[in-house]
C-alpha cells in the first residue's frame, strides 16, 4: 500500500522506492532473489547484495535514468539497460558486472571527471567519491577542455550553499524539491552542457520559491548543494588546476 | 462567360524563397492590364526544387510548365503568349512528361503540385477520403491487418513496423488513447514532411484518422517544427476548411466517427523529434527524453496509449486502405517494402524530392536523378539519413537503398534524406560537425551525450591538430563506445555512427586534415 | 580548500518543534551539532523534513541560554546568580511559604508541551502528590483543548484516529482551520502526494492559503468562510448529506447511536441550516457547500484534518463535535484513509494532554474524583491526593487578581506573549509572590519572576514524546545538558527539596512508572522504542507494538458506540460593528515555530523577520494605507501596532497576522472570550479596526469588567 514510503531503511539505498505488489522472482549474478512487482532491476539486484554503481537514482525519488552509471547486461535483452528504469520479470537474468560494463561505467565516470574541480576529489566523502572509488577512477584524459567551474556560489540562504562546479546535473534536488517535498522550487534550465540548476526564476535560492526544507541537500550526491555547518571557517571554493 | 485561365505558382517554402508570391501578384497584375480572365491557383510544390519557381498554365486541359522563372520573366512570358502554352525559353512542357518526375512511384505525393492544397473539392475529386471511407466500413482488427501487410515501416527513421505499432496501442487499455503525429523534421537536408504538408495537407489528416479508427483514438496532435512558419499558416487553412466541410469533428459524415487534430508548434530543437521529447514537449514540459519502457504505445501523451507516426508515414495510410495493404508491399524488396520520398540535397545538381520503391540504388538516385553534383567535382562522400547517418564513400554508391542492406554497412536510411558532399570536404570537419551538433542539440539530460559531445568537439581538434594524435584517436574511439552503449537516446547513441564512419572511409583527412601545415 | 567536515556520532533523536514528530539523526564532532539530517526510518516523515528540525537547531547554544539559576526578592530586583542547592532550596521555601499562608490551593503549576513525557508527568506528579492540589495545566489548554471534549463526546478518544501514512489511502482530504503547508510541513508535502496522485481536496479556512492553491495541488472546493461560521458551515454541509441521503446509515446503524443520530439529522436538516440560509451569513457559494458536502461523502475513503482555526474559538468544541459528527455520519472511521485527526501543533502536545497535565484527570484522562483511579495514584506515589479538581490556567490568573493565588511552577510556556489578553495576565502576575520560570531564555513572562531555573532542550536530554498521530518516540540526548541538568531532573531535584523522596537512575523508568499508571501507555518503554523504532498508544496487551488506526471494532465509549452531539450554532459575542469593523484572524508561517522563542535565536528569522498584518486591496484603500504603512490595530481588549501588507489571500473584511514576535503584541488586541467547554482562547476571532499610526503611543486597553459590560450591550445586536 505505501512501502515506497515505509520500505525505506536508513543503512541501504535501494536506488528506486520500494514497492507493492505480487513476489517475483529472478536472478541477479546467480543469486536468486524475490521482489514485489513493480520493483526496479536495481532495487532487486541491492536486495541480493549485488548492488549497482548508481548516481541519479535514490530510493526516495523516482527512477530518472540519466547517469547512465548503472548500466547491467540482462539476458535477452539488447543493449546495456539502465538498472534503475528497468522492472523486473519473473524468470529475468541479469548480470552487474563484466568487463564491457566495467569500461562502460568507466567511461561514463571520466566524462563526469572532465567537468568536476580536480582538488576537490581527493578525501571528499560525498556518494560521488563513494561510486569514483567503487568504479576505480580519478582522473581523466580530456585535459582542460569546456567546463562549469566559473560559475558563481549561490549562498544566499543561510543554512545551506550551492556550488555549481560540483553539479553533476543528475537532476536529485529537482525531483526532491517536486516528489518528496511538493514546492517545485527547482528546474534545469537551459539545456545540453549549459544545463544548470536553477531556483525559480533563476534567482538565488534565498529569493525564490524554496522553503528551505534541506530535501535538495539531502538527495545531492556531489556536495554540491552542501549544508554550511559543515565548513567552520566558512566555504572556499575549489581552484581548478 | 470567356473561360477562365487556371494558373498554378506554387505555394511552398522553397518556391516562396525564391519569389513566388511576387511572380504570382506580378502574372495577376499583368493579366488584369491585359484584360486576361486568369484564376490564379497557389499549388503545391512538384518537389522539382531546381526548377522553383515552377508555374503552370492549364492548356486543353493539360498542365503546362515554365520554369525557374524570376519576376522579370513574367513580362516576357506575357508577351511569349504562355497563357496559351507559348513557347519560351524556360518552357519546359508537359510536367507530367518531366523524367525527374516521370520516372518516380508517387504513392504518397501523387496529389502534391497537381491540386490546390487547401481545396476540400480539389481533395475528394482525387481520391481524397476515400480511404477513410473504406475504413469506415472496416473492422478495427481489418484496417490493422492492411497496415501489416503493406509493411509499412516509420518513415520518420526507425523504421518501426507501423502495423505492430498500431496494433500495440489497440490492444492498451485506457479510456482516452491519441494518434500525435512528429512534424518536427529537424534532420539536415529533409523537407518531405514538409512538402507534403504544403502540398496535400489533407491527406496526414486522412491518415491521422484513419489511425484513429484504427486504435479507437478520437484526438490526434501533429508537433509541426516552428522553423517551418509557411507550413503552419497552410496546414491551419487546411484544417480550418476540413472542419467547415465537415470532416473533422462530431459524427464525421454521419459515420459516426469523432475527430479532433491540435496543430502544435515546437520552440526550435532537434531532439523534439525524439518520440518522447516530443511528447514531453506537447504536453508543456522542456523537451527532455524519456526513458522507455514503458512505450509511448502504452503510456504516451498525458500518460495514455498514443501512436506517434512520421508525417509520410501516416500519409502513405489512405491509399494502402483504397488499393490494399498487398498493394503496397508489391513495391520494395526485403523487408523493406513500400515506397520512400527520398530527398536529394547538399552538392547536388538536381536536388529534389524523389519518391521511389525501396531497392533503387544510391547511384541511381544521385547520378540519374540528381545528375551528380552541382559543381561539377567528384562525388566524394554522401551522407544518409541526416545528421546522425553514416558518410557513404564513393565506392559504396551502388548499396540499394533498404533498411537492413544499410543497416549491414553501419548505415541508416532513416528520413530519407541524402547529402551530397564533392572532393573538397574536409571529412574531420565533418566528424567534427557532427559531435557539435549533438552538442548544441542534446536534451542535457544523460551525460554521455551531453558531456561526451563537448569532448567529441576537443578530441577532434586535439587529433586535427596532432596533438598527442594516437592516444586521441583511441580516446575518440572509446568516447564514441561510451556514447553508443550508455545514452539514453538516439541523439547521443548515434552521434558516433558519422563520426566512425569519416575515420573509417576517410582516415586521411585525420591525419594529414585538408589544408593543415603536415 | 577544506573539504565538509565527517560527523563523529550520529544519535536518532525526534524534532523539537512540531507535532509531526520527525524522526532525526544528529550529527555531531564532540560537543557540537554538525548538521541534522532526516531519518528515512522515522515513520511520521521517512526522510523528510522542514526549515525548522533541520536548520535551526543552533537556538541550543545561543547566548541567550541561561546556565546558572538565578533569584530575586522582588521583580523589581535584579536576577542574582545561584547555585542549584540555592536555588531549589529557596523555591522550596517560597512555595511552602506561600501555601502555609495563602491555603493549599494558593500554588499550582504548568507544564510544557514541548518538554518530554517524562517531564510533564513529573510536573503533574509534582503539582499533585508534593503542592498537594491538582491546580496543574498545559498549554493544550489555549489551542486542542477542545479537540480532547469534542472528540471523547463523540468518539470517545481525544486524539487523531489515524497515523500520518493513513493519508496515502484517502480518496477525499478534507482540512477544516488549518494549513500543512506551512504549519506541518512534512505531513502537508506527504499531503500533497497523494493530492498529486488524485485525491481530491476540500479546504475550509477563510484564507487563500498555499495549502489551497500550490503548483499541482489545488483544492477541488474552498469555503473561505468568515471568521466565526465554522459550526454554520459544519451543520450545513451536514445538512447536504443528510437531507440528499448520503449518510452511511448501515455503519450509523452498526457503529453509532442511532437515535442521537435522528436527533442531530434533525437538528442539522432543518431550513436553519440549509446553504441557501448558510452561504449568505458565512460568505460563501452555496454551491461550494454542496459540492463540499457530496464529494466528502462519496469518498470512498474521506479523511479530515483540521487545527486551531477550529479549536480557537468559542464554539471550538461544537466545531469538533461537528467534525466527528460527519466522520460517524459518512461512516469514515474505523479503517485506513479516514478518520478525523486534529494537527495538534507541538510536538509533545499530545503528550500533555494524555499525560494528566489537566486540574481535573490524571494520566489517561480519568477524573481526579474517581476514587478507584487516585488511589492507584496515592498507592505508587505514597501520599494522599486531593479529589477536588483543580485551577485552570485562566482560573489560576484569576485567582491571583483576586489574591487567592500567590506561587507557580511555569516550565518551558511564555503565557504573557502566548496567551490571550495579555494585560489581565501581566496584573495577575504582579500580584503573586513567587513565579519559577523553568525555561531556556529569559522571555516575556519571566520578566514577572522570583525564580529562574536554567531549562534543557531536547538536544539535551533523554526522554520520550507523543506526536500529533499518537506516536511514542525517543529523544535521545545528543549534547550534554549546558546547565548541567535535564529538566526532568530538575523537576525531582525541585520535589526533593520540597521534602519528597524520589529517584530515578534514568528517565526510562521516569516512563516505566507513567506506563503502570496511564493504561493507554501500558505497554510503553524504552526497550520497546529502541526495539521498534516507535510506538503509536494505545501500547498494552492486545497492541504490544502500539496501534495505528482507532476505532476499528469499537468506539471507547461507555457502549462502544459513537455518537452525535447536538451542534447548534450560536455565534460569538464578538461581533464587528462600526467602531470595529473587520475581523483579525491569526496563523502561524512555515519558518517560525510558535512565540518564536527558538526559531527567533536561529537564521530563521531572516525569512520573517516580524510578523505582517495581511489586508485586502480594497480594506487598505478604504483607510487610506500603503504597503509597509506603520498601522495600530485596536479591539475593544488592546492595540499593538504592525506592518500592513496587501495580501489577496484574505476576503475583504478579515485580516491576518501571525505571532512569532514578541513585539507583535497580538495577544494584546485577541479577546476573552473563549470556548465554552474548555476555555479554550478564540484566537481566531477578534474584531478590530485599523488605522495609520498618528499618534506615537498606542491606546490604553480598559479594564476587563468594563469590557464585559460593553459586550452584553452589544450582544444585542443582530450578527451582521
Amino acid at each position: 500500500m505505501w512501502n515506497e514510503v515505509r520500505g525505506l531503511r536508513d543503512d541501504v539505498d535501494y536506488g528506486t522506492p520500494p514497492s507493492n505488489g505480487e513476489p517475483v522472482t529472478l536472478t541477479v549474478d546467480g543469486v536468486e532473489v524475490t521482489v514485489p512487482e513493480g520493483s526496479s532491476v536495481m532495487l532487486a539486484a541491492t536486495k541480493a547484495d549485488r548492488a549497482v554503481p548508481k548516481l541519479c537514482a535514490t530510493d526516495m525519488l523516482e527512477a530518472f535514468g540519466s547517469c547512465r552509471v548503472c548500466l547491467v547486461e540482462i539476458e535477452g535483452q539488447r543493449g546495456y539497460p539502465a538498472s534503475c528504469t528497468t522492472l523486473v520479470a519473473p524468470g529475468m537474468i541479469v548480470r552487474t558486472q563484466s568487463d564491457r560494463l566495467a569500461k562502460l561505467r568507466k567511461g561514463v565516470m571520466e566524462l563526469y571527471l572532465s567537468d568536476f574541480p580536480e582538488s576537490e576529489i581527493p578525501d571528499g566523502w560525498s556518494e560521488f567519491h563513494r561510486t569514483l572509488e567503487e568504479i576505480g577512477i580519478n582522473g581523466h584524459r580530456y585535459g582542460n577542455g569546456r567546463n562549469h567551474f566559473d560559475l558563481p556560489v549561490d549562498d544566499s540562504n543561510p543554512y545551506f550553499l550551492f556550488d555549481p562546479a560540483k553539479c553533476i546535473v543528475c537532476s536529485r534536488c529537482v525531483r526532491a524539491c517536486a516528489e518528496v517535498q511538493g514546492t517545485f522550487a527547482l528546474t534545469i534550465q537551459g539545456r545540453a552542457f549549459e544545463s544548470k540548476v536553477a531556483a525559480s526564476q533563476d534567482e538565488p535560492f534565498m529569493e525564490s520559491e524554496c522553503v528551505s526544507c534541506g530535501a535538495c541537500v539531502q538527495a545531492c550526491p556531489s556536495h554540491a548543494l552542501v549544508e554550511k555547518s559543515l565548513f567552520p571557517g566558512g566555504y572556499e571554493r575549489a581552484e581548478p588546476t | 462567360m470567356a473561360n477562365s485561365i487556371n494558373v498554378f505558382v506554387p505555394r511552398e517554402t522553397s518556391a516562396v524563397s525564391l519569389g513566388a508570391n511576387e511572380i504570382g501578384d506580378r502574372i495577376l497584375s499583368l493579366a488584369v492590364n491585359n484584360k486576361t480572365d486568369i484564376t490564379l491557383i497557389r499549388n503545391g510544390s512538384w518537389g522539382m526544387c531546381w526548377l522553383e519557381p515552377l508555374i503552370e498554365v492549364e492548356v486543353n486541359g493539360e498542365r503546362i510548365a515554365y520554369g525557374p522563372i524570376c519576376i522579370e520573366d513574367v513580362a516576357d512570358l506575357f508577351k511569349a503568349d504562355f497563357l496559351k502554352g507559348g513557347d519560351h525559353k524556360l518552357k519546359l512542357g508537359k510536367v507530367s512528361d518531366i523524367p525527374y518526375l516521370k520516372n518516380q512511384d508517387r504513392w504518397t505525393f501523387k496529389r502534391c503540385g497537381l491540386i490546390d492544397p487547401v481545396s476540400i473539392h480539389d481533395y475528394c475529386s482525387n481520391g481524397g477520403f476515400d480511404g477513410f471511407t473504406v475504413a469506415t466500413k472496416m473492422s478495427t482488427a481489418k484496417i490493422i491487418e492492411e497496415i501489416k501487410k503493406s509493411g509499412l515501416r516509420g518513415r520518420g527513421g526507425a523504421g518501426f513496423p507501423t502495423g505492430i505499432k498500431w496494433q500495440t496501442v489497440a490492444n492498451a487499455s485506457g479510456d482516452q488513447k491519441y494518434i500525435a503525429c512528429n512534424a518536427d523534421e529537424g534532420d539536415s537536408g529533409t523537407f518531405s514532411d514538409r512538402m507534403l504538408m504544403e502540398g496535400d495537407p489533407f491527406c496526414l489528416i486522412e491518415g491521422m484518422m484513419i489511425a484513429g479508427l484504427a486504435v479507437g483514438a478520437n484526438r490526434g496532435y501533429i508537433y509541426l517544427r516552428s522553423e517551418y512558419p509557411l507550413t503552419r499558416e497552410i496546414f491551419s487553412e487546411a484544417l480550418n476548411s476540413a472542419k467547415d466541410a465537415g470532416w473533422l469533428g462530431k459524427n464525421i459524415q454521419g459515420t459516426g466517427f469523432e475527430f479532433e487534430i491540435d496543430l502544435h508548434i515546437g520552440a526550435g530543437s532537434y531532439v523534439c523529434g525524439e518520440e518522447t521529447a516530443m511528447l514531453e514537449s506537447l504536453e508543456g514540459k522542456a523537451g527532455i527524453i524519456r526513458y522507455r519502457p514503458p512505450l509511448p504505445a502504452i503510456e504516451g501523451l498525458f500518460g495514455k496509449p498514443t501512436v506517434v507516426n512520421n508525417v509520410i508515414t501516416l500519409a502513405s495510410v489512405p491509399d494502402i486502405l483504397i488499393k490494399g495493404g498487398d498493394n503496397y508491399a508489391t513495391f520494395g524488396i526485403d523487408r523493406s517494402r513500400g515506397t520512400l520520398a527520398f530527398q536529394l540535397a547538399g552538392n547536388i545538381k538536381r536536388g529534389g524530392l524523389v519518391e521511389k520503391a525501396f531497392g533503387i540504388t544510391l547511384r541511381e538516385l544521385i547520378e540519374d536523378f540528381g545528375g551528380g553534383t552541382a559543381t561539377g567535382r567528384d562525388i566524394r562522400a554522401v551522407q544518409i539519413g541526416g545528421p546522425l547517418g553514416a558518410y557513404f564513400p564513393e565506392n559504396l554508391l551502388d548499396t540499394p537503398l533498404d533498411y537492413e542492406a544499410f543497416a549491414e554497412l553501419e548505415g541508416i536510411i532513416g528520413h530519407g534524406g541524402v547529402v551530397v558532399f564533392d572532393d573538397s570536404v574536409d571529412m574531420a570537419a565533418q566528424a567534427r560537425f557532427a559531435m557539435e551538433f549533438c552538442a548544441i542539440e542534446s536534451c542535457g539530460k544523460c551525460t554521455p551525450c551531453r558531456i561526451g559531445s563537448v569532448r567529441g568537439i576537443e578530441v577532434i581538434d586535439r587529433i586535427v591538430a596532432n596533438k598527442n594524435r594516437d592516444e586521441n584517436l583511441k580516446l575518440l574511439e572509446e568516447l564514441c563506445d561510451t556514447m553508443v552503449d550508455g545514452s539514453l537516446c538516439a541523439m547521443g547513441g548515434m552521434t558516433p555512427f558519422p563520426v566512425r564512419s569519416a575515420i573509417k572511409h576517410f582516415p586521411e583527412d585525420f591525419i594529414h586534415p585538408p589544408g593543415a601545415k603536415n | 580548500m577544506p573539504n565538509p567536515r565527517k560527523p563523529e556520532r550520529e544519535t536518532i533523536t525526534i524534532c523539537a518543534y512540531c507535532g509531526v514528530g520527525c524522526g532525526f539523526k544528529a550529527e555531531t564532532i564532540g560537543n557540537e551539532i554538525i548538521r541534522m539530517t532526516p531519518w528515512k526510518e522515522g515513520k511520521a516523515n521517512h526522510g523528510h523534513s522542514c526549515v525548522k528540525g533541520r536548520f535551526a537547531y543552533d537556538y541550543w547554544c545561543h547566548p541567550d541560554r541561561i546556565k546558572t539559576p538565578m533569584i530575586r526578592g522582588s521583580i523589581e530586583e535584579p536576577w542574582r546568580k545561584v547555585s542549584w542547592d540555592e536555588a531549589f532550596d529557596h523555591a522550596a521555601k517560597e512555595l511552602r511559604r506561600i501555601q502555609s499562608k495563602y491555603g493549599r490551593s494558593s500554588v499550582g503549576g504548568v507544564s510544557s508541551s514541548r518538554c518530554t513525557n517524562e517531564e510533564i508527568f513529573l510536573t503533574q506528579k509534582f503539582v499533585r502528590a508534593v503542592l498537594g492540589n491538582n491546580n496543574i495545566d498545559n498549554c493544550a489548554r489555549i489551542c486542542h483543548s477542545p479537540t480532547q471534549f469534542g472528540l471523547s463526546a463523540t468518539v470517545g478518544t481525544g486524539a487523531a484516529s489515524q497515523h500520518f501514512d493513513s493519508i496515502l489511502q484517502a480518496d477525499v482530504i478534507m482540512v477544516v482551520g488549518a494549513n500543512p503547508t506551512e504549519g506541518h510541513p512534512v505531513f502537508g508535502s506527504m499531503m500533497k502526494r497523494r493530492i498529486r496522485q488524485g485525491a481530491k481536496l476540500i479546504v475550509i479556512d477563510p484564507r487563500r492559503t498555499e495549502t489551497v492553491d500550490s503548483p499541482h495541488c489545488r483544492a477541488d472546493v474552498h469555503l473561505a468562510l468568515r471568521p466565526g461560521t465554522n459550526v454554520a458551515i459544519l451543520n450545513s454541509i451536514a445538512h447536504v448529506i443528510v437531507r440528499e441521503n448520503r449518510h452511511d446509515s448501515e455503519f450509523i446503524k452498526s457503529r453509532c447511536e442511532w437515535q442521537e443520530f435522528e436527533h442531530w439529522a434533525e437538528l442539522v436538516g432543518s431550513e436553519e441550516y440549509s446553504p441557501d440560509k448558510i452561504g449568505p451569513i458565512a460568505g460563501v457559494d452555496p454551491e461550494d457547500i454542496r459540492r463540499a458536502a457530496r464529494i466528502y461523502s462519496t469518498g470512498p475513503q474521506s479523511t479530515i484534518y483540521y487545527g486551531l482555526g477550529v479549536t480557537e474559538h468559542s464554539q471550538g468544541s461544537t466545531g469538533v463535535m461537528c467534525l466527528g459528527n460527519l466522520g460517524l455520519a459518512c461512516g469514515m472511521y474505523g479503517r485506513e484513509g479516514v478518520g478525523v485527526n486534529p494537527l495538534r501543533g507541538q510536538g509533545n502536545v499530545q503528550g500533555g494532554s494524555c499525560l494528566g497535565s489537566w486540574p481535573h484527570v490524571f494520566s489517561g484522562y480519568r477524573f481526579v474524583t474517581d476514587d478507584a483511579t487516585r488511589e492507584s495514584f496515592e498507592a505508587e506515589w505514597g501520599v494522599e491526593l486531593d479529589s477536588e479538581p483543580g485551577l485552570r490556567l485562566p482560573n489560576m490568573f484569576d485567582a491571583a487578581l483576586t489574591g487567592h493565588f500567590k506561587g507557580m511552577y511555569i516550565m518551558g510556556e511564555d503565557p504573557v506573549q502566548s496567551d490571550p489578553n495579555q494585560n489581565h495576565i501581566i496584573a495577575a502576575l504582579r500580584n503573586m509572590e513567587c513565579v519559577i520560570i523553568h525555561d531556556l531564555f529569559l522571555n516575556e513572562t519571566s520578566k514577572f519572576a522570583h525564580v529562574f531555573l536554567p531549562g534543557s532542550s531536547s538536544l539535551e536530554k533523554d526522554g520520550t514524546f507523543t506526536s500529533a498521530e499518537r506516536r511514542i518516540g525517543r529523544v535521545r540526548k545528543v549534547v550534554e545538558p549546558l546547565a548541567g541538568y535535564q529538566d526532568w531532573e530538575v523537576t525531582v531535584k525541585l520535589m526533593n527539596a520540597m521534602g519528597y523522596d524520589v529517584e530515578y537512575a534514568h528517565a526510562g523508568e521516569v516512563l516505566d512508572e507513567l506506563a503502570r499508571l496511564t493504561p493507554a501507555y501500558e505497554g510503553a518503554s524504552f526497550e520497546l522504542v529502541d526495539r521498534v523504532g516507535s510506538a503509536q498508544w494505545p501500547v498494552n496487551t492486545t497492541a504490544p507494538e502500539g496501534t495505528e488506526v482507532l476505532h476499528t471494532e469499537q468506539f471507547p465509549r461507555a457502549n462502544g458506540l459513537g455518537t452525535f452531539m447536538l451542534t447548534g450554532f450560536v455565534p460569538t459575542r464578538e461581533r464587528v460593528n462600526e467602531q470595529y469593523p473587520l475581523l483579525l484572524t491569526t496563523g502561524r508561517i512555515l519558518s517560525q515555530y510558535n512565540v518564536g522563542t527558538q526559531t527567533r535565536r536561529t537564521a530563521n528569522s531572516q525569512w520573517h523577520p516580524e510578523d505582517v498584518l495581511e489586508m485586502s486591496l480594497g480594506d487598505m484603500q478604504a483607510r487610506g494605507l500603503r504597503v509597509g504603512d506603520s498601522v495600530t490595530i485596536t479591539s475593544r481588549f488592546g492595540s499593538t501596532r504592525l506592518k500592513v501588507v496587501e495580501s489577496v489571500r484574505v476576503n475583504p473584511g478579515v485580516i491576518y497576522t501571525t505571532f512569532h514576535h514578541a513585539e507583535s503584541k497580538a495577544n494584546a488586541v485577541t479577546s476573552d472570550l473563549s470556548d465554552w467547554a474548555t476555555n479554550c482562547p478564540e484566537y481566531k476571532v477578534t474584531a478590530v479596526e485599523v488605522a495609520k499610526v498618528r499618534s506615537p503611543k498606542p491606546r490604553h486597553a480598559e479594564s476587563s469588567v468594563k469590557h464585559a459590560a460593553h459586550r452584553e450591550r452589544e450582544a444585542k445586536e443582530i450578527w451582521t
